[in-house]
């Protein structure tokens, strides 16, 4: 390529392009920590859907003649994974346990978001009392750490698969509450809202078509991010044996839970899932923090420019970090 | 300052209130009337209407909140089911244990957290900042119970350096004045009483303290790399200041200031993954006993055990807040 290619390719990068959406698509696409990202969400979303061709017969299938002297056989020709203390094929229950995270990740980041979004904007947007009321119950939740408050509200419901998912997914509202309310507060004074104001629209429309599409961006990220804390906290709930009461569900915290007494003989029982646990996590948080990135309304129309920023990764993280806690 | 503490003393009011009556409804939704779970299977509906009158269960709910509020105040929290010893009994005994635990991992956070942070922006870009990132990226994906675990398997178990349950050896015959194992050896002289104890601490603390690492260096990284670009900076440097006292003085202390308020917001996630922690390891502290209360149905303890954490946790985050007025001089609340 000559020189006067590069700077023309570099110009066309360098001017803003198409929406914001459309321009952030285009940076998260050259984010190649984003792409690992994307890769390992696809492939575990890949093992859930296709659970039933890949797999080695089902989650529950038991094979007690190929345990030997205690405990199980490491990996092996027919069992890729190897088998565990029942004579399960390991292999097969992470497969049938991606169906769980996701499910689990992506119902209780619902719960949490629905319900923290209508909080949220209703106190940004309204304010006032409301707005006082609204924020000092999420204050009071954000007062008991999130696994304790996850832990008080299963001892309400009984242990289960939709108990954990609840509590995980209320955990997270305050969160969310306080992120859109932020947000929204932060737009509410623009003057394309005075505009709508002024032309006679009414309320609940100025907040749900004017103010919420523009608020919603650092939403997005956090959900993502929520993706990778409810599978965490989803799994230590399991490992906590709060999770699914039937042992034989192949979740994966829940499948951590008994290899304590098999460390010793068979590593790869731990090692297994906690593995598939750690690299689920990190697809959604390298996806998370590309978002972020891409959304970021002061890097817009610099595209080229963007591969020499791809070490900054993990800038500008603190508001999430705190958003964690 | 004053002023400000005062206020701040006072904007905790609101929330204690609040978190009372969040966990007396709590209370009043877990499964099973009290009643009933005192009579077991003599509960006829007589008796259950007798009890109800007599422990004021039938009163109006503000009433019963009233009457709650006024014997927790008094600081009775209960009886356990399980142990049939008093609730602030058993919180004397085991608080100890998870703030030692706590501090010790919070201790290895921080001493390798910042430092690592530090290193990482002054070699901005090359090999050692891009593994940093690597690493605590990596960090914050585990879960905590799966390091412990990992970690069990590796120095416990196939090497044997290390302890794997416990805070001290089953033969140890130790006196423990304060429950605080570490300081307790110190008190009474007994240095191999010390040595075990340590022992007994490095894994756990290890597992609970390798997230807010992860999390310390990333902070620590990016405000040093934010404050290196300054004005100030630039003028320390252009007047001729040796780079190391540069380094010290002017970079090193500002970064220090996001660093501070990341470092306070990893209580939550200290208490919370004690729980996590304390169970693989079989580490008599709160976390474990607040587990092993949702199995035995001992709600008492879950009721009394909570409302103490999120009291500590509300007084924490205040002291957090206090002490940046005590490191940023830039910062006077009026």
């Amino acid at each position: 390529m000559s020189i006067a290619e590069i700077e023309a390719t570099e110009l066309a990068l360098d001017t803003a392009t198409g929406g914001l959406w459309h321009d952030a698509l285009r940076r998260l696409i050259r984010n190649p920590a984003a792409i690992l990202g994307f890769v390992l969400v696809g492939f575990f979303v890949g093992a859930a859907l296709f659970a039933p061709l890949l797999a080695h017969g089902g989650p529950k299938d038991q094979n007690l003649s190929l345990i030997v002297a205690g405990c199980c056989p490491g990996p092996s020709h027919a069992h890729w994974l190897g088998v565990d203390q029942l004579g399960r094929d390991v292999y097969t229950r992470i497969l049938y346990g991606a169906r769980y995270s996701l499910l689990i990740g992506i119902v209780s980041v619902t719960i949490g978001l629905s319900i923290g979004l209508f909080l949220g904007s209703i106190a940004g947007y309204a304010g006032g009392f409301l707005d006082s009321l609204i924020m000092r119950c999420m204050d009071v939740m954000l007062a008991i750490p999130g696994l304790l408050l996850a832990i008080g509200i299963v001892a309400v419901l009984g242990p289960g698969l939709y108990q954990i998912m609840i509590a995980v997914g209320v955990v997270n509202i305050p969160i969310f509450a306080r992120l859109l309310r932020g947000s929204i507060l932060a737009q509410r004074e623009n003057d394309f809202v005075l505009a709508a104001r002024s032309v006679g629209v009414r309320r609940p429309v100025i907040l749900f078509s004017h103010i919420l599409p523009n608020a919603i961006s650092p939403v997005i990220v956090q959900a993502t991010l929520a993706m990778a804390t409810a599978i965490i906290d989803v799994a230590g709930l399991g490992f906590l044996g709060l999770g699914p009461q039937d042992p034989a569900t192949p979740e994966w915290g829940t499948m951590l839970t008994s290899v304590n007494d098999y460390l010793q003989s068979a590593p790869w029982l731990a090692i297994i899932p906690g593995l598939a646990i750690v690299l689920s996590v990190l697809g959604f948080n390298l996806i998370g923090d590309g978002l972020r990135e891409a959304l970021d309304p002061k890097l817009r129309g610099r595209t080229g420019r963007y591969r020499e920023r791809s070490a900054f990764w993990f800038l500008g993280s603190r508001r999430r970090e705190a958003a964690r806690v | 300052m004053l002023r400000y503490l005062v206020r701040r003393l006072l904007l905790l009011v609101p929330i204690l209130f609040g978190v009372s009556l969040l966990i007396f409804f709590w209370i009043r939704a877990l499964p099973g009337s009290p009643a009933e779970s005192l009579l077991g299977e003599r509960a006829t509906p007589q008796l259950v209407q007798a009890y109800r009158h007599r422990y004021g269960l039938d009163e109006p709910i503000y009433k019963q909140y009233w009457s709650y509020l006024k014997v927790t105040l008094q600081g009775d929290l209960g009886v356990s089911v399980a142990s049939r010893r008093r609730v602030t009994y058993e919180i004397k005994q085991r608080f100890p244990a998870t703030v030692e635990l706590a501090l010790a991992a919070m201790l290895f956070a921080i001493t390798i957290g910042v430092p690592l942070g530090f290193m990482a922006a002054k070699r901005h870009g090359g090999v050692f900042d891009n593994s940093s990132l690597v690493f605590s990226l990596i960090g914050i994906s585990i879960p905590i119970f799966f390091l412990a675990i990992i970690l069990k398997y590796i120095f416990a178990i196939r090497l044997g350096w290390l302890p794997s349950v416990g805070r001290e050896s089953i033969t140890s015959e130790a006196k423990h004045p304060t429950n605080f194992y570490i300081l307790d050896a110190i008190i009474e002289r007994d240095w191999s009483a010390l040595g075990d104890d340590i022992k007994h601490l490095i894994l756990p603390a290890v597992a609970l303290g390798s997230i807010p690492l992860a999390v310390i260096a990333r902070i620590t990284r990016a405000a040093t790399l934010d404050v290196q670009n300054e004005d100030y900076v630039r003028t320390a440097r252009a007047k001729g200041l040796p780079p190391s006292t540069v380094d010290r003085r002017h970079i090193f202390r500002n970064a220090l200031l996001p660093v501070t308020t990341i470092i306070g917001l990893q209580t939550g996630l200290l208490l919370s993954g004690a729980v996590l922690t304390e169970t693989v390891f079989a580490w008599p502290g709160m976390g474990s006993w607040l587990r092993d209360a949702i199995f035995n149905r001992d709600y008492p303890v879950l009721q009394g055990g909570i409302l103490f954490l999120a009291i500590v946790f509300v007084f924490v985050n205040l002291i957090v807040d206090l002490s940046y007025a005590i490191i940023n001089p830039r910062i006077r609340y009026s």
